[in-house]
């Protein structure tokens, strides 16, 4: 798809944002230790762009997304939403601002409520926000974001076990959509369908953010729809930040040994056998224990020996292409350069 | 540069062709669904848990011995032969048959017009109780699972206060406090009986809290209020439908153990429990009057438990194939 959109003005900023979740131990429910999800994350996302954010199950992607809105609350770091601080609102205020900013779902079977009828569910952000004064309104707005997300006007009435995981994910969408926001944070929405219903879905999306003016942020661990939807993308592994490009310059030219190693391992349809290409070895280590150094070091081909004395900072390579890697550090010395002894 | 943009127009329109055709093709597959399933309108949840429960026979004979039950307690002066009431001391202890149906007890009143006036107060002492232990248990099993923190702590160390005394003692106990009567035997019993909905309530509301639908509630901004209305207690009506259907039995057991202690329901009311306590003394004379209200106490029992079965098969998700 053609990625010459203009760029919009930044419309959300996160700084510094970390979330710390404590391990309940003892009597007392003290916590004795912390599952590090997110470690000093920062972007931005402009208007109208979308932003991936990738990585492995538990890399702290959906964490960022609830850090985002606020679901979970960070432990330190801001989040400025169209240059007001996010972070700090409360009550009527964190409501009215939420409006600019929903969520899609991952899971289209728990998201909806077995209850409650596709009209219902649809407008219930409008019953929440009273934006209409008679019932012929509420209907009208139903009905034009039923038809807006492709969901036939007769199923206004049904309940969502009638419906298949791509009508129950249109649903959802149109609950995201349906008070306008500016901003939609998408949580592997597409991630619990078939592929032929993942590529409508993304169709879907990718025509609302046209119509509407969306930016998105797309959570997912799956490359070649990042490929296909996002604008820029963000890396990460074990809650930190590890590279961050537009799509193009990120799959042209992967810098950081992660990103190589998980590009590595998108399926595609060559002779080339994937065994063939880095690929990663171990596990993704605790959390709660993360390594010390550069988080990555215990898996990383290239790991030097300053990379498990110190975590690395953040090295702009090319305009608009961050990578947080020792190898792009120019002042390292000889002797943090060596290999790291055999273990 | 003009052939760039035309070509990328062109390619942009090829695109919005693609996804009009895309929505087309997704709205004609979505017909044919609809066709194949015939001119079927909005089947809600109910109208299928009424389909599951009408293949159930058992359970519906439950039912229908229920419906019967309300229509005696509620026409209980229309069916009544005599006055339950009025003694008649030269006819005492009549054995069933003749005049008297059921016979005749230690003041010569009519057993069969005692029985049928003993139902409206043990289907109400069921329903009512029931109806207060209901409320209490909803929203306290509400408050702990939802609020969490300091607020379960509280209301889940109550619980186990309640549930850590034999029932009937503590009844017992209560009754003794609030004195006898109906009224009191309707509150005491609610009062004790919430515990059991509390809990379940409380653990249908913790699996429920997690849910997606509730997150994007609250996202929307929705009040505590509306996420418990809306979204938890829809969800947890079958819990609180089979809870006190199964609930119902107990109360009316209790009622009859209370009155037979002679805490429950006072003379001359009658009460099938008060009746067997009263024919205790006569029980190898004359066996009939301790038979008729046990009988009586064991179908309504019973039924009540089937339904209340039969019910949670029909309510629950995870019973439907």
């Amino acid at each position: 798809m053609a990625k010459d959109k203009e760029l919009g003005e930044v419309i959300l900023k996160a700084e510094h944002l970390t979330k710390h979740y404590p391990i309940k131990k003892g009597f007392f429910g003290k916590a004795e230790n912390y599952v590090h999800a997110l470690e000093d994350v920062s972007f931005e996302v402009r208007r109208g762009e979308t932003f991936a954010i990738v990585g492995e199950s538990g890399c702290g992607k959906s964490t960022t997304g609830k850090c985002v809105l606020r679901l979970a609350e960070p432990t330190s770091g801001t989040v400025t939403l169209d240059g007001q601080d996010f972070t700090a609102l409360s009550g009527a205020e964190l409501t009215e601002a939420r409006k600019k900013m929903t969520l899609i779902f991952q899971d289209p079977y728990s998201s909806l409520n077995p209850r409650m009828t596709v009209a219902d569910i649809i407008a219930e952000p409008l019953d929440i926000a009273k934006t209409y004064k008679t019932r012929e309104e509420r209907d009208a707005r139903v009905e034009e974001i039923m038809s807006k997300v492709g969901l036939d006007l007769a199923y206004k009435y049904r309940y969502p076990h009638e419906f298949s995981g791509g009508q129950r994910q249109r649903i959802g969408i149109a609950r995201a959509i349906v008070l306008e926001p500016e901003i939609v944070i998408c949580d592997e929405p597409v991630s619990a369908l078939d592929v032929s219903v993942q590529a409508k879905v993304i169709n879907l999306l990718e025509q609302l953010q046209r119509d509407l003016g969306l930016a998105y942020i797309f959570i997912s661990h799956d490359l070649s729809v990042v490929k296909h939807i996002s604008d820029r993308i963000m890396v990460m592994y074990l809650g930190h930040m590890m590279e961050l490009a537009t799509a193009d310059e990120l799959f042209a030219n992967p810098s950081h040994p992660y990103t190589e190693a998980l590009l590595g391992v998108v399926p595609r349809i060559t002779r080339e056998r994937i065994q063939d290409k880095k690929i990663l070895t171990g596990d993704v280590p605790s959390p709660a224990n993360p390594p010390a150094g550069c988080c990555f070091h215990t898996r990383c081909a290239n790991c030097m020996k300053v990379c498990s004395q110190r975590a690395p900072k953040e090295f702009e390579i090319a305009p608009g292409h961050v990578c947080a890697c020792h190898l792009f550090d120019e002042t390292l010395t000889e002797e943090e350069r060596t290999p790291p002894p055999e273990v | 540069m003009a052939l760039l943009t035309s070509d990328s127009k062109d390619a942009k329109q090829v695109e919005a062709e693609r996804i009009a055709s895309d929505a087309a093709e997704v709205l004609t597959e979505e017909r044919v669904a609809a066709q194949k399933s015939g001119k079927r309108r909005a089947q809600s949840y109910w109208a299928v848990s009424w389909n599951i429960f009408k293949k159930n026979k058992l359970g519906m004979f439950c039912l229908f011995v229920v419906i019967l039950l309300v229509l005696i307690a509620v026409f209980a002066p229309l069916l009544a032969p005599y006055d339950p009431y009025a003694q008649e001391l030269s006819n005492r202890y009549q054995a069933p048959g003749g005049a008297h149906l059921f016979g005749t007890d230690e003041f010569g009143r009519d057993l069969l017009s005692r029985m049928i006036y003993g139902c409206r107060v043990s289907l109400s002492v069921g329903v009512v109780s029931q109806a207060i232990a209901l409320v209490i248990g909803f929203l306290a099993g509400v408050s702990a699972g939802y609020f969490g923190g300091w607020v379960d702590s509280v209301i889940s160390f109550i619980i186990q206060v309640f549930s850590s005394f034999p029932f009937l003692l503590f009844a017992i106990v209560v009754m003794f406090v609030l004195g006898p009567g109906l009224i009191n035997l309707y509150v005491a019993l609610g009062l004790l009986m919430w515990t059991g909905t509390a809990r379940l309530v409380r653990g249908d509301v913790m699996r429920l809290k997690g849910s997606e639908y509730i997150q994007s509630c609250i996202l929307s901004g929705g009040s505590s209020w509306r996420v418990i209305m809306k979204h938890l207690l829809p969800n947890c009506v079958s819990t609180l439908i089979v809870t006190s259907t199964l609930g119902i039995p107990n109360a009316i057991l209790s009622e009859a153990s209370l009155s037979f202690l002679g805490l429950g329901v006072q003379p001359p009311m009658a009460s099938w429990g008060q009746m067997i306590s009263a024919a205790r003394q006569v029980i190898q004379s004359n066996t009939y009057y301790s038979v008729i209200p046990g009988v009586a106490i064991i179908i309504t029992v019973m039924v009540f438990n089937l339904l209340g079965d039969a019910l949670r098969d029909a309510l629950d998700p995870k019973m439907r194939s």
